[in-house]
């Protein structure tokens, strides 16, 4: 097993300096940073075997066609789904959602219908649904939280009806870190023959996840936030559902057969991978994946946890700094505000002294809305991070404190 | 002062700190010195909406120049707002549509005004040209008719 410094070692960035001070990247949340391998596993796309996928009778598209389907394989395998056609490659967590929305709402969804999503949603899991539904004429039913940021299981059970047609949560918000009872909502709409998508967009690196074991039908992530690349994400969906979905876009590849009378769509999963896909970012998140289960979810979620808790009483040390965010069940991230300073200017003060945080409302806004602010500071932190790094940024927030308190 | 004068005075009184801490402090110092703009005008109307920041403008013309007052939710950004009165407010319709606001770059702030940074000071210089394009016109249409 690696050392910590032998897994920051991995990470190139994270042995950059900004301003000329050594990087404290606690940033991501929004994206995570990427390894040597990744790196080099795209890079030797596009040095030895760049050939376009699926198309070649060359031994180049070859060999880049088996590459990207072991990719699929990898992932396939790691999330635990049934079958490699219910692996679908996307642009990405949003990508991924858009897909279900539009594809869903056209084949099941009829003015008075209703979707269930939770006010703890990133814009990614709100919008789409808002457009099928001004589409369709169905209504959105918004799950409420508590002020420790966790939803109200009693109020969603209440939400559910004979006229839900889907329900569409975070495993993890993004916002404050809040682990959502997946197995709890998705059993409950189960119950009444409702399908379940489950964002894992903040879920998929922090745990092992198992789409048989957690029952969902839909399950979506993005490369870049499980220290793959970016522009390339996952649609699972459970064959029953996908076969049943009409695709979203047309092109070429998702095609069987094409006249100018009548289209017939290529199988799963081809059928919604229409056009060149990144088959260079799906490459390279077949690395990632290889990473992270050396690295081990059991080392992750242990040092995370740790992190998590250091940070907590660091931050929680500081009197004028208020935490939102306060479950139990929490990945590593801390959103918080500093008493009487904006979050922009506690972000901008951070920045300059080499710490990446992120400011603002985290697209989530209707969650802000919820606890009456206008964004927050959010420290979003993972494996390779390190208890110094957690002590700079409690030093940079007093800092920020001591200069806007003048 | 010319528009120019005004930059390079400010351009001056940050040149005396290397150290980021200072410059920031004394954006701030800019901020609190900046004149309260009335409260009636810090209304939706005049918001100009950044993802990151909020920033209010209002202005006056007198026929001849332009006022304007400001302000903002974030310190530093007020700090940037103050500058930015600083340099045109008070200025003919022509003096702001040609100002070319090289000052930003020059103490090293260029950051806070760049597109990907949505904190509403961009929108802000833009909306203080509209205005004196605006005046420009009326002002040139009223000799016309004269």
């Amino acid at each position: 097993m690696k050392n910590i410094n032998e897994i920051r070692a991995d990470f190139p960035v994270l042995g950059t300096t900004v301003y000329g001070k050594p990087l404290v990247y606690l940033d991501n949340g929004a994206t995570t940073q990427k390894p040597q391998c990744v790196i080099n596993a795209v890079n030797e796309v596009y040095t030895s075997y760049n050939a376009n996928i699926h198309r070649g009778v060359h031994a180049l598209s070859d060999r880049a066609s088996e590459e990207y389907e072991n990719a699929r394989e990898k992932v396939r395998s790691f999330i635990n789904a049934g079958c490699r056609e219910e692996v679908i490659f996307t642009s990405g967590t949003t990508g991924s959602i858009n897909t279900v929305a539009f594809s869903f709402g056209e084949r099941f969804i009829k003015s008075g219908d209703e979707v269930i999503i939770s006010c703890l949603e990133h814009h990614a899991n709100i919008v789409p649904w808002q457009m099928m539904c001004e589409r369709k004429g169905a209504v959105l039913r918004v799950i409420p939280v508590n002020d420790k940021g966790e939803i109200i299981i009693k109020e969603y059970l209440r939400l559910i009806n004979r006229r839900t047609r889907i329900v569409s949560v975070s495993q993890v918000s993004n916002a404050l870190g809040t682990i959502l009872p997946v197995k709890e909502i998705i059993e409950a709409a189960h119950s009444k023959n409702i399908p379940v998508l489950i964002d894992g967009a903040q879920g998929i690196q922090h745990g092992k996840v198992d789409v048989a074991e957690m029952d969902c039908d839909f399950y979506v992530f993005s490369g870049h936030k499980i220290y793959g690349p970016t522009g390339i994400g996952i649609l699972y969906g459970k064959a029953e559902w996908l076969s049943e979905l009409p695709p979203c876009q047309g092109g070429g590849d998702m095609v069987a057969n094409v006249t100018f009378e009548k289209t017939t769509y290529n199988e799963l999963p081809f059928k919604f991978e229409a056009g060149t896909t990144n088959f260079a970012g799906a490459i390279g998140l077949g690395a990632a994946i290889d990473y992270v289960k050396t690295i081990g979810f059991d080392y992750i979620g242990s040092r995370e946890k740790e992190l998590l808790s250091h940070a907590t009483s660091r931050l929680s040390s500081i009197g004028d700094v208020m935490i939102y965010g306060n479950s139990e069940n929490k990945i590593s991230i801390i959103s918080f505000l500093i008493k009487g300073v904006h979050q922009y200017d506690a972000g901008m003060i951070l920045d300059k002294m080499g710490i990446a945080v992120r400011t603002g409302t985290h697209c989530a806004q209707p969650v802000m809305e919820r606890f009456g602010i206008q964004g927050t500071v959010r420290a979003s932190m993972c494996f390779y991070n390190t208890k110094e790094e957690i002590d700079m940024l409690g030093t940079g927030i007093e800092k920020v404190i001591s200069m806007f308190s003048k | 002062m010319s528009v120019n004068e005004v930059q390079d005075s400010i351009i001056d009184e940050f040149s005396v700190f290397d150290d980021w801490m200072d410059k920031y402090n004394l954006l701030i110092d800019f901020g609190k010195d900046l004149p309260a703009i009335d409260p009636k005008y810090k209304v939706k109307d005049y918001l100009i909406e950044g993802c990151q920041s909020k920033v209010w403008l209002y202005h006056e013309f007198n026929g001849n120049v332009i006022s304007f007052t400001a302000d903002s939710d974030a310190i530093i950004t007020k700090g940037i707002v103050s500058l930015l009165i600083k340099v045109l407010s008070g200025r003919t319709p022509e003096e702001i549509i040609s100002a070319d606001l090289y000052f930003i770059e020059k103490i090293g702030l260029r950051q806070n005004l760049s597109p990907t940074r949505s904190n509403g000071l961009l929108a802000m210089v833009r909306q203080m040209k509209l205005y004196a394009m605006a005046y420009k016109a009326t002002n040139k249409r009223q000799k016309e008719i004269n």
